[in-house]
């Protein structure tokens, strides 16, 4: 396997510019001949099929929930960067380009990251013509907030529901391709493999929920836009059918998985409370812009607050630990998710933590309702409140929440190289299925940008270089050996989960899983930690394969049967994950290793050593995965320490 | 806590559903709706008593509107502006006997169980609920301002999550607050201005195509909706019809 990131030549500013100018086209008569599948809803596919619909070029588009406008990203919060610099704030295309590069810990590619902060600001016009209702100021124009990891406000947003109102405005792009007939939308529809033919992606097999048959789907190009893979942990923010199958799929089939240790553990989620819990609750990061975030100073008053017998508002203003502040005076409360992820981590397993598990701290509003006048802050947050106190029974402007970091977003993903295209000709992937912008830790408000990016104006023009000859082959069909085997092997993956027939569920296995990846493979990982989690999951996997249980029938909606194949993917990613964290022998972004870190208990990076992507290549179910190495080469940022205090 | 849970089972389409009871027990009040259904299923496959219930659901904070279940005779159950999945059973007694029902709507059929076909809302968005903007070529997003009141009410109405309550809440199965909301959020804005007219007829078109019920104003909707979306929606599509009916007499 050869790894080629096609980075165009020229300065880093010019790089988009000039691929533009140098690339293939697709005339109009010709698009209309050149079929595309997109596999997904969110941002990314539901804004990368409107665009090439629109464009003149006929996609299928696929989707597992009933509708389009469900998919994950409508989850996102708090809002969507930009380098606007509408606040004259000392904003700029290059501005954003470095915060990404730092937040990143200094593992993206600055080439693509460029392209990202490049084009950001040309998402925000496309939102606002789609009647995306941003918020204002009282002058009518567009209002910004500022989110970890920057020192400027760029950050638009629609209240605390940003994901949502973007992704409709996504949606009612692509229902109106859909009623114009240039794309095809297939909804409660599962991807279950890829169909290679000469070298070249060329279709996929889907699982049609409600009835489960099986189908077969062909066209000049795939694209996967399929999100992320957090779900592994079991206890995630994903949503409960967000998974990595079609990304891990397309692996199988020889797609190089880039960097798949890089988990972002996000730190302001609701605390877990029983094990009958079935996922956790994300507060959004926007809140650190007016919330403060402490623990009690002594452990006394810490265990009294466990034992029920103190509460936070009994806690005098010079016994509380505002510790963001203390050791991150520069940026406070707004340091990146990694660094607040694990600051809290530390104070707890310190013996600070609060709640009844001593898994909590506080994020505080009293002083902001001061400020600001609750009123304000109900304007701000009010939905976010809403949210906790439906949750919790408990009231945030009375009381502090109660939060801890969770499993949120995954930065590794399917390798891709500047085109958004895999190790497999044809097949590309967009959003959080790749792995290409964030580093090792995505900084808040970037995801919506970069699956907006990649399918508004990054893969409408990267697609037709790869189609512009593909004029030549035909139409497509959905037939001959390769789609007769692809359906095959599918179909005996489901009759041998069938078969099993033994005494324990699908979640059963997905919890303990879930409980292994999260002790062992979380915040904190180690040599030994590792050595265990490969262990232990090893034996997990054995075990479901003798004994998970899965009732109904193959060919009716079953629900076990879809949460059965999705987790037997898992425990493939889960052994990659495990790998990937053991040889990256450094602290970076979302990959902590303890025995790599500063005095202070900052991460201690390897430049030296570990300035690579690791790119894996999948070997068969047994085998070890070989890993390549694409070199990071830094030609127009300054490498630093990544220091926030 | 522990409860009688009366569940409709339906295996298909073209099946006859019926009424089925289980008893639950070992509830936790911090637990929601749906993670006491997941124990149900958990208890109903792991001692391979009946097949678990379909239910739909995804994101289970109340956002993605995929869930929706009717209880105890009210879309969502007993609280105010929540979804299913954001229903907690501390709002229930213990020993409370639960009747579970799929929405009941002529344009929602029953695919399975508790799970329905709501395709009928994307396709009235289809006919028209977006603003024609094709990507690129349009112009710079601080160009045309936004009066702040005016963003606040398109934003109240843009909130809606497309899970159906209302249809199921009215008696008449009437689309009418789903179909308002859309149609308010786009023409309170500048950008949705120039196809105002045309996209109000399109869409009540459809939905009466599709065989959603008219409005007679009972505000159930609205009552049930979990994003407490307005009936004034109702009024502003209203005053949009009658407008389009006007303008185009006048062409």
């Amino acid at each position: 396997m050869k790894l080629d990131s096609k980075i165009p030549e020229g300065p880093l500013s010019e790089k988009w510019t000039n691929y533009k100018a140098a690339q293939k086209l697709v005339n109009p008569a010709n698009k209309r001949k050149l079929d595309i599948i997109v596999v997904g809803t969110g941002l990314a596919g539901a804004s990368a099929a409107a665009s090439l619909g629109a464009l003149g070029f006929h996609v299928d588009i696929f989707c597992i929930q009933d509708s389009p406008r469900r998919a994950h990203s409508i989850a996102a919060q708090g809002g969507i960067n930009a380098a606007k610099n509408y606040q004259n704030d000392g904003d700029s295309v290059e501005r954003l380009f470095k915060d990404t590069i730092k937040g990143g810990d200094y593992r993206a590619r600055e080439a693509n990251v460029y392209r990202l902060a490049e084009v950001s600001g040309n998402i925000i016009d496309q939102c606002v013509a789609q009647g995306v209702p941003f918020a204002r100021d009282y002058s009518g124009l567009l209002d910004n907030r500022s989110f970890g990891g920057a020192q400027v406000s760029r950050t638009f947003y629609a209240r605390g529901q940003t994901g949502q109102q973007l992704l409709l405005g996504a949606y009612g792009a692509l229902s109106r391709e859909i009623a114009r007939g240039t794309v095809t939308l297939h909804e409660r529809t599962e991807m279950m493999d890829l169909v290679v033919v000469d070298g070249r992606a060329r279709g996929i097999i889907v699982r049609n929920l409600v009835t489960g048959e099986l189908e077969r789907y062909a066209a000049h190009a795939v694209v996967l836009c399929s999100g992320g893979y957090g779900n592994i942990y079991y206890l995630s923010t994903n949503a409960m059918n967000s998974n990595g199958s079609a990304a891990w799929v397309c692996h199988r089939r020889g797609a190089a998985f880039a960097n798949p240790c890089y988990v972002q553990i996000h730190p302001t989620c609701i605390p877990v409370h029983g094990d009958y819990q079935s996922k956790l609750t994300l507060m959004s990061e926007s809140l650190r812009n007016d919330g403060r975030i402490w623990v009690p100073k002594k452990k006394e008053d810490a265990e009294a607050i466990r034992r029920g017998e103190k509460g936070p508002l009994d806690i005098a203003e010079e016994d509380r630990d505002y510790y963001l502040e203390r050791r991150y005076p520069a940026f406070g409360n707004l340091v990146p998710r990694d660094v607040a992820s694990r600051a809290a981590k530390e104070r707890c397993d310190a013996g600070y933590g609060v709640g009844s598990t001593g898994l909590a701290v506080y994020l505080d509003f009293a002083d902001a309702i001061r400020r600001l006048s609750k009123n304000v802050v109900e304007q701000k947050y009010g939905n976010l409140f809403q949210m906790y106190q439906k949750i919790t029974d408990h009231d945030p402007y009375e009381v502090p929440m109660m939060i801890y970091p969770a499993i949120h977003y995954t930065m590794g993903g399917l390798w891709v190289d500047y085109e958004l295209q895999t190790t497999i000709p044809g097949l590309f992937a967009a959003g959080e299925a790749n792995f290409s912008d964030h580093g090792a830790n995505r900084l808040g408000a970037s995801a919506l940008m970069q699956g907006l990016a990649d399918g508004y104006f990054v893969l409408p023009y990267t697609l037709q270089n790869y189609l512009a000859d593909q004029i030549y082959v035909g139409k497509i069909k959905a037939e001959g050996p390769e789609f007769d085997e692809a359906e095959q092997a599918v179909r005996k993956r489901i009759a041998d989960l069938m078969a099993i027939g033994g005494g324990h569920t699908v979640d059963h296995y997905h919890k303990a899983l879930g409980r292994i990846m999260w002790e062992y493979c979380g915040m904190a990982r180690s040599k030994e930690s590792l050595a265990t989690a490969k262990q232990k999951v090893g034996e997990l996997e054995a075990e479901f394969y003798k004994d998970v249980y899965i009732p109904g029938a193959a060919v009716e909606m079953n629900p076990e049967l879809e949460k059965a194949y999705r987790l037997a993917d898992y425990f493939e990613l889960a052994r990659l994950i495990i790998a990937d964290a053991t040889q990256r022998e450094e602290s970076c972004g979302g990959h902590f290793r303890v025995e790599h870190q500063t005095e202070d208990g900052e991460t201690q990076r390897d430049d030296q050593n570990f300035m690579f992507v690791a790119a894996w290549e999948y070997q068969g179910h047994d085998q070890p995965e070989v890993l390549h190495k694409e070199e990071l080469n830094y030609e127009h940022i300054q490498i630093v320490k990544r220091n926030y205090k | 806590m522990k409860f009688t849970l009366h569940i409709w089972r339906q295996e298909n389409a073209r099946a006859k559903g019926r009424f089925e009871t289980y008893k639950i027990d070992n509830i936790s009040d911090e637990c929601s709706f749906l993670e006491m259904l997941d124990q149900l299923n958990e208890h109903l496959v792991a001692d391979k008593i009946a097949h678990p219930v379909c239910f739909d659901n995804d994101c289970r904070e109340g956002i993605c509107g995929m869930c929706g279940l009717y209880i105890n005779g009210r879309p969502h159950g007993n609280d105010d502006g929540v979804t299913t999945c954001q229903l907690h059973m501390r709002h229930f007694h213990d020993g409370d006997e639960i009747w579970i029902e799929p929405w009941r709507a002529k344009a929602f059929p029953v695919i399975k169980d508790l799970v329905v076909d709501r395709t009928a809302f994307d396709k009235i968005i289809q006919a028209g609920g977006y603003i024609s903007a094709t990507t690129g070529g349009v112009p710079d997003a601080n160009n045309i301002l936004v009066p702040k009141h005016k963003a606040d009410q398109a934003m109240d109405a843009a909130a809606c999550i497309g899970c159906g309550a209302c249809v199921a809440a009215c008696k008449n199965a009437s689309a009418m607050l789903f179909v308002g909301a859309k149609v308010s959020h786009l023409a309170l804005l500048p950008q949705g201005k120039p196809e105002a007219q045309d996209r109000v007829r399109k869409m009540v078109c459809k939905m009466d195509e599709l065989g959603f019920g008219a409005c007679t104003n009972t505000y159930a909707c609205e009552a049930e909706c979990p994003k407490q979306i307005k009936r004034q929606n109702i009024a502003r599509l209203n005053r949009q019809w009658i407008g389009q009916a006007l303008g185009r007499d006048r062409n």
